[in-house]
Parts: C-alpha cells; sequence; structure tokens
C-alpha cells in the first residue's frame, strides 16, 4: 500500500522543519496524510488545515477559534484512558459555551512554559492531579477567550457586552434579536484587548460540568479509526525490536547476528551499550530475527539478586536502618495498653499496559522526529537532545494517545533507547517492545516493607500508633528537588501520615532502601497510597478484630470530626447491606477506608473463597466523595477500572527476580483479572460542593484492602503478603486433591497449580 | 504472491507464509485497528473473524486465512451486529484507553452472531479470553446485553 507524503505549504517542508515552522506548527501538526486505503489519521487533518494559513483566535494556549467554525482545544494533559481529554475540554468548553460535540482535541505539544502541571512542576500526567489543577486554570481560558469573543460582538453592533449572552458558540444580542457566531467572530476578538480576568460562572449555571457527557476520544475507539503510538506509520518506516540486558545494570558483550541477517526481511542489526535491536520491513520479520541472535551479556553486579534476597535486605533495613519521621505526635512509648503488631510485605509490580511500550523515531542530521505516547513530552525532548546532540528547538515530539498508562509512560527510558537506536540508520524506525520486554524492562512499583502497631486502651481503643515503612524513593530519580529537608519522600508516607482517624499519638517513619543500583523503579497506578492504604486499613481490620468490635463501627468510632468520611463509610456500608444478615460459611464482607488524592472513599466487597482457596469477587460498593465532580460517567469508569487494576495486582500480580532476571514473560505468567472474574459494580457518588479531588488512581488504592478484608471475613485467615497465597485460604485438602487429579492440566490455573505442588 | 479478502476487498501480499496475520493486516496491508497486545493467544487484543469466527491473529500464520473471508474491526461496522455493538459500546461509553475495545469487539460480535440472546455465562466464556487492563469488564457485559436486546440498561450519556 502507498504511503504519500503531502507537505504543508511551507517552504521548509514537514520533514525539514525549521525553528519558525516549529513555533508556527507548535510541533503538533503531523505533517502528512494518507491518501490511500481505509486508514486515516484521526483528528489530526483538521491540525493541518487550521495550520495551513486559516486565520484563527488564538487567545491563550488552550483555546483556537477559526473563523471556519472550528474550535479547537489544546489538552495539557494526557488523555491514556481516564478520560482526561473529556474532563478537561468540559472545563474549557462550559465557560466558552460551546458544546462538547462541537470541539476539537489537541494533544499539546511539549512545551513546559504553557502546559506544565504546577501540582507535579513539570509537564506531565500523573498523580491524579489532572482537574485538580486545572479545574481553575482551564475555566479562566475559557472564559477569558469568551469575554474576547462577546466583547467583539458587542463593538460590531455597538451595544453593551452585558447585553449579550452565548449559547452554542452563537452570541446574541437579545434586545434586537441580532446573533453572531464564534467563527464571524473570530478574526475581530483577536483585535480585542485581553481582560486581566474574566468572570466566571456560577456552579448553579454549569451546562456540561458535572453531566454524564460523552466522552470525546471514543467514537474512534470503537471502529479502529484513533492511531495509538503503537499504530503510526512515516513514509520510509522500518519497524524493530530490541532486547536489553535481561539482568539490571548488565551490559552488551558480543553478539552473533548471522542468523538474524539470514532472516528475509530483516535490515539492520543494532547495538547498543545494554540492549541489541533488530530492524526489518516489519515486527515479525524483527522479531524473528531477535530470535535468531546469541547475545553473550555480561550480567553485571546484580547477576545473581533473587526476590529473597531484596525482601532479606528490606527486613535488615527496617530493623537496623535509619528512619525518617514523616508525623510525630504526642509519645507513642508512654502508652500502656494491648500491643497489637504486623508485618506486612508487598511485592514489586509491573504496569503491563494493554499497548506495549513502542516509540516512531526519526533522526536527520539537522532534526529529530518523535511520534510517542507520553506522560511526560517535555522530558521526551530532554533525552532525544541529550543521544542526538540537537539542540532542543530541532526535536519535535508528536504525542499520541496511550493504550494505558498507569505510570509506566511518566519514564522516557524507552524514548532514548528508540532514539539511540534510530540514529544509527538513516530511516525512521518504529522500536515495539515485546510483551516479554515490556514486563521484563519495566520500571516497577518498588517492594516494601511495613512493620505497623498500636496499642489498644481498656474500651479497645486504639491509643498509640506506630507504622514503619521500608522501601526504595521513586520521587529521588523522578523530581529530586520535590524530596523533603530531612530527606523524606512524602510519597512513601502518603495516606499513612495523614489517616482520616483521631489519633492521639502516633509515629509514622520510613526507612530509604533503594533497589539495587540499575533496578529503575516508578510510579504505579495509586502510588505510594496503593501501597499504605492496603497497610494501614488491613492493620485497622486486625485492631477492629483483636477488640472484639465490627468492622464499620470500630471505624466510625475512630473517625472523630471527620464528616466527608463518616458519610461515605455509612453511604457505602448501607447500600452494601454492612451488618444486615449473616452471610453463608465461606462468604466474607470486607470494607476499607480511606481518603487518597483528595477525595473520600469507602469500598465493600463481597468475597466466597472456595474449600479450595479459589477466590470469587461477589459484589463491591463504592461511595465517594470527590468533591464537585466535572463527569460523573468518569468517576464511574475510573472506580470500576481502577478496583479491577488492584485486585489484579493483589490476587496475582508480582514481579519476582532468579539470578538477577525477571521471571515473568507474559499474560500467561503475570496474570491479571479476566471478564469471567469481574463482579458487579456500584459506585454512588456524593454530592458535593467542596474542591474537586483526584479520581484515577482513588480506587487501586481501595481495591486491596476492601479485598483482603472479605477474604479474612470469610476464612479467619489474615494475609500480610501480596500477591495473595491461595494455598492459605484451602479448607479442604481432600476435596482440592480431588478436584486437581480430576482436572486436566489445561483447566488449572497455574495458581492452584502451586497449592497442588505443596500438597502432593 | 499471497490473496487475502479482507472486509470484502481483494489484497496481494508478499509475504512469507508463516507471519501472522497480525502483521500482515498492520505492518504490510496498513490496517491498524487491530491491535499487538501478547503475541501467545493471551490476551485477545489482536482478534479478527475468519468466516465469522472468532480468531487469534498473532498466532495465526497468514496461510491458514487464504480461501477465508477475514473481517477486521475496520469491516465490522458494516454488518448489522457490528453496528449494533459498536454504539451499544458509544452509548455506555465503555471505552477507557479503548487499546483492547477493537478485539473486544470483534469478540462480542461474534458471540452474538452465533447466541442472539447470550447468557451471563455464554458471556463469561466469549469474552474471558479478552483483557482489558484499564479494567471496562462490567461495562462490556452491559453493552452486549444491550446489543442483544436493544434494551437500555444503563444511564446513557448525552451526545
Ligand atoms: S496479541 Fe493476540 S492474543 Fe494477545
Ligand atoms: S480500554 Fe484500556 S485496555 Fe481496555
Amino acid at each position: 500500500m502507498a504511503i504519500r507524503v503531502t507537505p504543508v505549504e511551507d517552504g521548509d517542508g514537514p520533514l525539514n522543519p525549521s525553528r519558525r515552522e516549529l513555533i508556527k506548527r507548535g510541533g503538533l501538526v503531523v505533517a502528512f496524510i494518507w491518501l490511500s486505503g481505509p486508514m486515516r489519521a484521526w483528528g489530526m487533518a483538521e491540525t493541518a488545515r487550521i495550520d495551513q494559513g486559516q486565520p484563527q483566535f488564538a487567545p491563550n494556549a488552550f483555546v483556537r477559534v477559526g473563523n471556519d467554525g472550528s474550535v479547537q482545544l489544546v489538552m495539557p494533559s494526557i488523555e491514556m484512558g481516564q478520560g482526561a481529554y473529556t474532563g478537561q475540554a468540559t472545563l474549557l468548553a462550559e465557560e466558552l459555551d460551546v458544546g462538547l460535540d462541537q470541539i476539537t482535541v489537541e494533544h499539546a505539544p511539549p512545551n513546559r512554559k504553557l502546559y506544565s502541571n504546577p501540582m507535579l512542576g513539570e509537564q506531565a500526567t500523573g498523580g491524579s492531579t489532572t482537574i485538580r489543577y486545572c479545574w481553575s486554570t482551564l475555566r479562566n481560558a475559557g472564559a477569558a477567550a469568551r469575554y474576547l469573543l462577546v466583547s467583539a460582538a458587542a463593538q460590531h453592533w455597538k451595544v453593551d457586552p452585558s447585553q449579550c449572552t452565548v449559547a452554542r458558540g452563537v452570541v446574541t444580542h437579545a434586545p434586537s434579536g441580532r446573533t453572531l457566531r464564534y467563527a464571524e467572530l473570530a478574526d475581530a476578538a483577536a483585535q480585542v484587548t485581553p481582560p486581566d480576568k474574566a468572570p466566571l460562572k456560577s456552579p448553579s449555571d454549569f451546562q456540561l460540568i458535572g453531566k454524564p457527557l460523552r466522552r470525546v476520544d471514543t467514537p474512534g475507539k470503537v471502529d479502529g479509526s484513533l492511531p495509538f503510538g503503537i499504530d503510526i506509520r512515516v513514509p520510509g518506516m522500518k519497524v524493530a525490536t530490541v532486547q536489553a540486558c535481561p539482568t539490571f545494570g548488565g551490559r552488551l558483550v558480543s553478539v552473533d547476528d548471522t542468523r538474524a541477517r539470514a532472516v528475509p526481511g530483516v535490515l539492520a542489526v543494532v547495538k547498543l551499550d545494554n540492549a541489541v535491536a533488530v530492524i526489518g520491513e516489519h515486527f515479525w520479520a524483527a522479531r524473528q530475527g531477535l530470535d535468531a541472535l546469541d547475545i553473550h551479556w555480561d550480567r553485571g553486579a546484580n547477576g545473581k539478586l533473587t526476590t529473597e534476597q531484596l525482601f532479606k535486605d528490606l527486613a535488615e533495613a527496617s530493623e537496623h536502618g535509619t528512619p525518617i519521621v514523616g508525623r510525630d505526635v504526642g509519645h507513642v512509648d508512654g502508652v500502656s495498653g494491648k500491643l497489637v503488631s504486623a508485618t506486612y510485605q508487598l511485592p514489586m509490580l509491573a504496569h503491563a499496559t494493554m499497548e506495549p511500550i513502542n516509540t516512531v523515531v526519526h533522526v536527520r542530521p539537522d532534526a529529530c522526529e518523535i511520534w510517542v505516547g507520553s506522560q511526560v513530552p517535555a522530558r521526551c525532548v530532554d533525552v532525544a537532545t541529550k543521544i542526538t546532540g540537537l539542540p532542543a528547538e530541532r526535536i519535535v515530539v508528536h504525542n499520541q494517545y496511550m493504550g494505558g498508562g498507569f505510570g509506566r509512560r511518566l519514564f522516557e527510558d524507552s524514548v532514548e533507547q528508540a532514539v539511540a537506536i534510530a540514529k544509527q540508520v538513516d530511516y525512521p524506525v518504529k522500536v515495539i517492545w515485546t510483551r516479554e520486554e515490556d514486563i521484563a524492562q519495566d520500571r516497577y512499583r518498588p517492594a516494601y516493607y511495613d512493620r505497623i502497631s498500636s496499642t489498644l486502651d481498656g474500651q479497645g481503643k486504639p491509643v498509640a500508633w506506630t507504622h514503619r515503612t521500608t522501601g526504595a524513593s521513586v520521587l529521588a530519580t523522578f523530581a529530586p528537588s520535590a524530596m523533603g529537608k530531612n530527606g523524606l519522600d512524602p510519597d512513601l508516607v502518603e495516606c499513612a501520615a495523614d489517616l482520616p482517624y483521631e489519633m492521639p499519638n502516633m509515629r509514622v517513619e520510613w526507612v530509604r532502601h533503594d533497589m539495587p543500583s540499575g533496578l529503575a523503579v516508578g510510579w504505579w497506578r495509586g502510588v505510594g497510597s496503593t501501597h499504605n492504604v492496603f497497610v494501614v486499613e488491613s492493620f485497622v481490620d486486625e485492631l477492629a478484630h483483636a477488640a472484639g468490635k465490627d468492622p464499620v463501627a470500630f471505624r466510625k468510632s475512630m473517625l472523630g470530626d471527620n464528616p466527608r468520611a463518616l458519610a461515605v463509610l455509612e453511604l457505602a456500608t448501607q447500600k452494601a447491606g454492612w451488618g444486615q444478615g449473616a452471610l453463608p460459611p465461606r462468604h466474607g464482607r470486607g470494607v476499607a477506608l480511606a481518603a487518597p488524592f483528595g477525595s473520600y472513599l469507602c469500598v465493600v466487597v463481597d468475597v466466597e473463597v472456595s474449600p479450595q482457596g479459589e477466590i470469587s469477587l461477589r459484589r463491591a460498593v463504592t461511595a465517594v466523595d470527590c468533591g464537585m465532580v466535572v463527569n460523573p460517567n468518569t468517576v464511574e469508569a475510573q472506580i470500576q477500572g481502577g478496583l479491577v487494576f488492584g485486585w489484579s495486582a493483589a490476587l496475582y500480580s508480582g514481579i519476582t527476580l532468579k539470578d538477577g532476571a525477571v521471571e515473568q514473560r507474559n499474560f500467561n505468567d503475570y496474570r491479571v483479572m479476566r471478564l469471567n472474574q469481574t463482579p458487579p459494580m456500584e459506585v454512588h457518588i456524593v454530592h458535593s460542593k467542596e474542591q474537586p479531588g483526584g479520581i484515577g488512581e482513588t480506587a487501586t488504592v481501595m481495591a486491596m484492602p476492601s479485598l483482603l478484608n472479605a477474604v479474612f471475613a470469610a476464612t479467619g485467615v489474615r494475609l500480610r503478603t501480596l500477591p495473595i497465597d491461595r494455598s492459605a485460604l484451602v479448607s479442604d485438602n481432600n476435596a482440592l486433591k480431588a478436584a486437581l487429579s480430576a482436572a486436566t492440566p489445561l483447566d488449572i490455573p497455574s495458581d492452584v497449580a502451586s497449592v497442588a505442588r505443596m500438597l502432593v | 504472491m499471497i490473496v487475502l479478502s479482507i472486509n470484502g476487498q481483494d489484497s496481494q501480499v508478499e509475504v512469507p507464509e508463516d507471519m501472522p496475520l497480525l502483521w500482515v493486516l498492520r505492518d504490510v496491508i496498513g490496517l491498524t485497528g487491530t491491535k499487538f497486545g501478547c503475541g501467545i493467544a493471551q490476551c485477545g487484543a489482536c482478534t479478527v473473524h475468519l468466516d465469522g469466527q472468532p480468531v487469534r491473529s498473532c498466532v495465526l500464520p497468514v496461510s491458514g486465512a487464504i480461501n477465508k473471508k477475514i473481517t477486521t474491526i475496520e469491516g465490522i461496522g458494516a454488518t448489522d451486529i457490528g453496528k449494533r455493538m459498536q454504539q451499544a459500546w458509544l452509548g455506555i461509553e465503555v471505552a477507557q484507553c479503548g487499546y483492547c475495545q477493537s478485539g473486544q469487539i470483534m469478540s462480542a460480535t461474534a458471540l452474538l452472531a452465533q447466541t442472539p440472546q447470550p447468557t451471563d455465562t455464554d458471556i463469561d466464556r466469549a469474552m474471558s479470553g479478552n483483557l482489558c487492563r484499564c479494567g471496562t469488564y462490567v461495562r462490556i457485559r452491559a453493552a452486549i446485553k444491550q446489543a442483544a436486546t436493544g434494551q437500555i440498561t444503563l444511564p446513557q450519556t448525552i451526545a
């Protein structure tokens, strides 16, 4: 199939962008269109059209109104499924007074000045900050644009702007009945002096905010037309796949590529310090070539590393390391009563985004062009600058829709690698990681080792609380300047130092124990809160049990004056029917309550545990107060998906190391939940006038403790190590043995097989 | 030279016979709606229809698709069931990142073609080979039921 190039009308041409051109295009334009075949560059033709010289009204970095009637909104965050584009477009469209069906959205180009997220200090999407940081910024941007368009209309009619109203992009002067469309006003509005601040709507006047509006990105997701980074094809492009040294910090010694080069379609074998890539006419050739390589690695200092060693080191550091205090209230030491203590252990985790890691790069002598879905587009420019030696203004990054991020695409390691590969050839290359590489070369959520204790007074009320967590810091490498003065990484104590409960005496501290050098760690959905809320809310359940109290009543008694937490606790437990009638044997109901990312959530989970230790989720009820809601449909979707993501990890996920390499390979041994395992879920949103809280990661935070507390209720077994070890839940060894001997090998899930090995 | 019938059109390709259909579609023909997720028949992202049957194209040698009618996500909207399925998907707003959804819709459409009124067990059986890391499973189930019955079971989003 022919791929032809249609240059934008500019002397420099699309493949040789001058600085002037880059500024004018904002680095955004995909400067080609598909001329043949059934594919189309979704949403991109518009960009090309606008940028081909049509006058437009661009009052700020986010709003573009063309005199052809087009309204383009530039999205400062990126879309990886979480609904950011819909939420951010809603904030702009609300104040601009246009419908979501009247706009198109564009990926923002890398530009820290215009598009940095002040909550993260970087042009980055993460930390459930998208709506929180944009809530005012984008409404102001929309309102300012509207002010200018209305002023232009009023000047044209020689009337007072206060007599004008706007609906769906049409300005009306009510007394005379005259109307003008935004398209007709775009040129004139560009001449109006911008206001310092335009008035914002009062929430009672919102037309879009708070409504379950259709997502702006979904039509192209049901017919295959929306391109993800992995779908990008540029003229002359070849396809590569890569293998990096399986041990972290290891190096390439030599490679025999004789057999690889004989594979039909293989074009080149590219060596990097710690990796080998094979470039082919298509992925299949590259993949076969890669499999045919004979690679000799220097496995490096971590060549013998094992998971057992990792946890031994963590335990040792927890015992003897120097803690950094995250919170110290009252006196934990002098308190007497019943002491309850526990140790929790959380594994390394991979992200396994559905779209494997990929990047398209074209390195030319004078410029470098990159197509990638990244949560940190400006950092992609940085690494390309580093590898190519080109100045930043000669790097163009076209950001793309992402097939999941979950924190993985906050790291630009794969982009750096792809540029290094592409630098060695003179054509564009699409580097695709196999799923095996995606799992073996992730930026893993670090492992944690937590010791926690509490003292109960005579009435069973916790009066002292100590929590020492031990693990690596992600922030220390991701954003060193954000580390606390005393060396504290606030992520390590998030939702541990700030409990929703009253606690007269408490000490929360962290022992920093970084992973061996070369083993890079990363953000994973829910970050520090996912780790801490699992420990805290499991342990609160343990305390309730030790105090002989109902877990919900126990939590209520600890809340003190915390009306938002109380409201979600009461709502979720009431909807779930908490305490109303006994459940059948081996059925259990668990609860978790927390306030992650500025929101309040309570989740109640029902499970059934078979005599063989298999867990079936039966139902989940969530109550959430995330402040003012921009799109309830998105909130519900993020709760549903976030729970599945967290349960998947609790049930199955753990990255383990043997001889320094990751043992898991693909979805067969890095298992995630499937449709048949997913229970019905109810989501109840509390009506709230509070500032918006985060939502994308919150449910993942709640998933693990609510599930584990339900398993405890069903079995009486308290699991403190993730992922869940089903062998600890077996109540009937004979039933299990009988079931296993009757089953064919294919019927046996791998986790049951591991139980079987223990029994037989 | 291999001739493939894809979405009602013949395409000629010059590729090795053992090349998986997925890569012929994506890298040679340029139909990128069919996705790569695992390469070992574990995730369903690459699902296409071969004479109406759902298959994992990442493990299907292209030779196995000769003389068969291949339907991909780009062509499924031309069938009545496919169209209904896409509409239900939008009505319920199933997709998050959307990467798995081509495969989900292909599996769901094949299910409905064989079982017009599927039970929950039928849906479990037909859909559990399709992973979704965004966890859209409850909405996938609801959308299949909506496409089957025409009954709107969840509050629909507005355009
Ligand atoms: S890519 Fe074919 S099943 Fe995963
Ligand atoms: S919608 Fe993202 S993987 Fe399914």
